[in-house]
C-alpha cells in the first residue's frame, strides 16, 4: 500500500500534521504502536474517573482577539474554532523559593507587579528585558544555539530573580538539564508568562478528540495498535515502513513524533545513529490524588504552584530516585469554569533519575512507588492541612511508565537535548515532528506537526 | 470570469483561512497583510486553497502577485477564464 505521507504517532503533533495534509488532499495514514491517542499528552480512566497523562497546563493561552498568538494561528491552520478546545483561563500560578514567592496569571502586569515589589533593584532591568522578549522572533527556524542562563546574568543580574524564572520554564519544557537554549526560554517565557495557562474542563480528552475528529473528517487514515518495526530506507532515502506484524507499506514522506534517537534507531542504520549523549535525561516522577473536596474549598486556590525548597534551585536528573527539593503542584480543580468537578484532583511532579529507576527490580519497583506516594502526602499535607485524610485514590508514573506507553527513552518528556527545529534528519524524506523538532508545550506540539508539513510537503508541491 | 467574481472567491477563501479576521471593510487596492494582520501561513493556505478548490497552481514566485485584492483580480483573472471554456 502508498501513501502521500505516512506519520509515526497518533500525537498531539502527529495529529496536527496529518491534518494539514489530509485537508489538503494527500493520502495520509497516522500509524500508532498503543491503543490510546495522544503520545505524551495522553488520558486514561481508573476507577471510574478521568485522568490526564503530562497536561497540568496548556500554555499559550491567549484572548481571541489576539490573531497573531501562537493559538489562534494554530486554530486557523487546522480549521478549528476555539470551542474544539474549550481553554478556561488559571486563576493565578506562584513561584515559591524559600524567602521570596512571585504570583503570576494570565495578565501579565500582576508578574511585573510582583517582580517591582521582590526585586525593587532589577524591576527596570526586567522592564526593558520583557519588551525586548516581545520583539525577538522566536519561531525563526535558523536561530543558533545560546545559553539562556548566560543571557540572563548579562541582562538581568540578580541570581535569585533568575533562578525563580527558570524554574517553571525549565519544568515545563527543558530537555536539558541546568540550563536551555534562549530561543527556547523565550517560547517558554512568552507562553507561560506573557499569555498564560489554560485548560479545558473535561481535560485534555477534548483537545485530542477534537484533532482526531478533524483528521478523520479529512479524510485521514488511522491505525491503531500499529507499531513501526522499521523505517525503510535504500541509499541514504525513506522508502517506507515494516510494522510490528511484517507488513510493509510506502510512502513519498515519513514524519515521526516517536523522538530523534527512536527515530533514527528504526531506521538501522549505524551510519547515521546520533551519540548517546542526543538521548534525553531529563524525567520525573508524579504523583496524582483524588481528593473528596476541591482543593478551594480546603483552602488551597492556586492553579500552578512551582515550588523549590533548597538555598538553590537545580534543574538536573538527581543521583537519587527523585529530587524532593523542587517540583511542581498542580491543581486542575483550580482553573475556571470547573465548578463541575466535586471532586479535587492534586497533582505533584518531581524530577527524577530515569537510570535509578530502571535498575530497580519488580519489588523495589513498588517499594519506591509507595516512598513517592509518602512524600506526596507530606507534601499534600503542607498546602492543606489533614489533605491526606481526604485522598479518595491515587496513581502515579515513573520514567519506566513514561518509556513504556510513549516509546521515549528514558521516559525523557522533553525528548533529547538538541532539538532539530527544521526538522530534517540525516534520510531523505523523513522528518520529525514533536518534542524533538523543539516547539514546546500542546500548542507548541501541535505547532511543530503543522510547521514541519508545511514546510516539507505543503509548500514544495 | 468578472472582477468581482474573482473577489468573492477569494475573499471566500479569506474566510476559511482566517475566519476570525474582519472581511467587512477590505479595500481592494491594499496590501491584504497589512489590512487583515494575516502571516505567511495564512498565505500559503490561500495557494493552497486555490489549488484545492479550484486546481489553480500559483508557483512560489508568483506569490506577491496575491498581495492586494485587486492585484489577485489582475493575476487570477486569466487562470479562472482558463478553467472556464467559453
Amino acid at each position: 500500500m502508498h501513501y502521500d505521507a505516512i506519520i509515526i504517532g497518533a500525537s498531539m503533533s502527529g495529529l496536527a500534521a496529518g491534518i494539514r495534509l489530509a485537508y489538503f488532499d494527500k493520502r495520509v495514514l497516522i500509524l500508532e504502536r498503543h491503543y490510546a491517542y495522544g503520545g505524551l499528552n495522553s488520558y486514561y480512566r481508573l476507577d471510574g474517573r478521568d485522568f490526564d497523562v503530562g497536561l497540568h497546563a496548556v500554555t499559550n493561552f491567549c484572548n481571541p482577539t489576539d490573531r497573531s498568538a501562537p493559538l489562534s494561528k494554530l486554530l486557523r491552520q487546522l480549521r478549528l474554532t476555539r470551542d474544539d478546545f474549550d481553554l478556561r483561563p488559571q486563576r493565578y500560578s506562584q513561584i515559591k523559593f524559600p524567602d521570596k514567592r512571585l504570583r503570576f496569571s494570565n495578565d501579565f502586569a500582576l508578574l511585573e507587579e510582583q517582580v517591582a515589589s521582590e526585586f525593587p533593584e532589577s524591576a527596570e532591568r526586567f522592564r526593558k528585558f520583557v519588551a525586548d522578549l516581545r520583539e525577538f522572533n522566536d519561531t525563526d527556524l535558523s536561530k543558533p544555539y545560546v545559553s539562556a542562563r548566560k543571557t540572563l546574568e548579562e541582562r538581568l543580574g540578580d541570581p535569585l530573580l533568575i533562578e525563580m524564572l527558570l524554574c517553571p520554564i525549565m519544568y515545563y519544557g527543558s530537555a536539558e538539564p541546568h540550563d536551555m537554549d534562549f530561543t527556547q526560554f523565550v517560547t517558554m517565557f512568552k507562553s507561560l508568562f506573557l499569555e498564560g495557562f489554560g485548560r479545558p474542563p473535561d481535560g485534555v480528552r477534548k483537545i485530542i478528540k477534537a484533532l482526531v475528529k478533524k483528521y478523520r473528517a479529512v479524510g485521514g487514515e488511522i491505525r491503531m495498535n500499529s507499531g513501526v518495526a522499521k523505517i525503510d530506507t535504500n541509499r541514504g532515502c525513506m522508502r517506507g515502513v515494516t510494522l510490528d506484524n511484517g507488513e510493509t507499506l510506502t510512502a513519498d514522506v515519513v514524519f515521526s513524533s516517536a523522538g530523534y534517537v527512536e527515530t533514527m534507531a528504526l531506521c538501522g542504520d549505524e551510519t547515521t545513529q546520533p551519540s548517546p549523549d542526543e538521548t534525553g535525561a531529563v524525567s520525573f516522577v508524579e504523583s496524582i490524588a483524588i481528593l473528596d473536596t476541591p482543593p478551594a474549598k480546603l483552602g488551597h486556590d492556586a492553579t500552578i504552584v512551582f515550588f523549590n525548597d533548597s538555598e538553590t534551585f537545580t534543574y538536573a536528573p538527581p543521583n537519587d530516585l527523585v529530587d524532593l527539593r523542587s517540583g511542581v503542584v498542580c491543581c486542575p480543580n483550580n482553573y475556571e469554569d470547573h465548578e463541575h468537578l466535586t471532586e479535587g484532583i492534586f497533582r505533584v511532579t518531581w524530577l527524577a533519575s530515569p537510570t535509578a529507576w530502571f535498575a530497580l527490580s519488580e519489588p523495589a519497583y513498588r517499594e519506591a512507588k509507595a516512598r513517592c506516594n509518602e512524600h506526596f502526602r507530606n507534601v499534600l499535607d503542607s498546602y492543606i492541612p489533614g489533605g491526606r485524610d481526604r485522598i479518595v485514590c491515587t496513581d502515579m508514573f515513573t520514567p519506566l511508565t513514561i518509556q513504556r506507553f510513549t516509546g521515549h527513552r528514558n521516559g525523557a518528556v522533553y525528548g533529547s537535548p538538541k532539538k532539530r527545529r527544521d526538522g530534517c534528519t540525516p534520510v531523505e524524506s523523513l522528518y520529525i515532528c514533536g518534542t524533538d523538532q523543539g516547539f514546546l508545550g500542546i500548542v507548541g506540539a501541535m505547532l511543530s506537526g503543522i510547521t514541519v508539513a508545511n514546510l516539507h510537503v505543503l509548500s514544495k508541491a | 470570469m468578472g472582477d468581482l467574481n474573482v473577489k468573492k472567491i477569494i475573499l471566500d477563501i479569506i474566510s476559511i483561512v482566517a475566519p476570525d479576521a474582519d472581511l467587512s471593510d477590505v479595500k481592494s487596492d491594499v496590501r491584504l497583510r497589512d489590512q487583515l494582520e494575516m502571516d505567511s501561513m495564512d498565505f500559503l493556505d490561500i495557494v493552497m486553497e486555490l489549488r484545492k478548490r479550484y486546481k489553480i497552481e500559483v508557483p512560489k514566485e508568483d506569490y506577491p502577485k496575491l498581495a492586494s485584492l485587486d492585484s489577485c483580480v489582475e493575476y487570477l483573472s486569466p487562470k479562472f477564464a482558463a478553467l472556464t471554456p467559453a
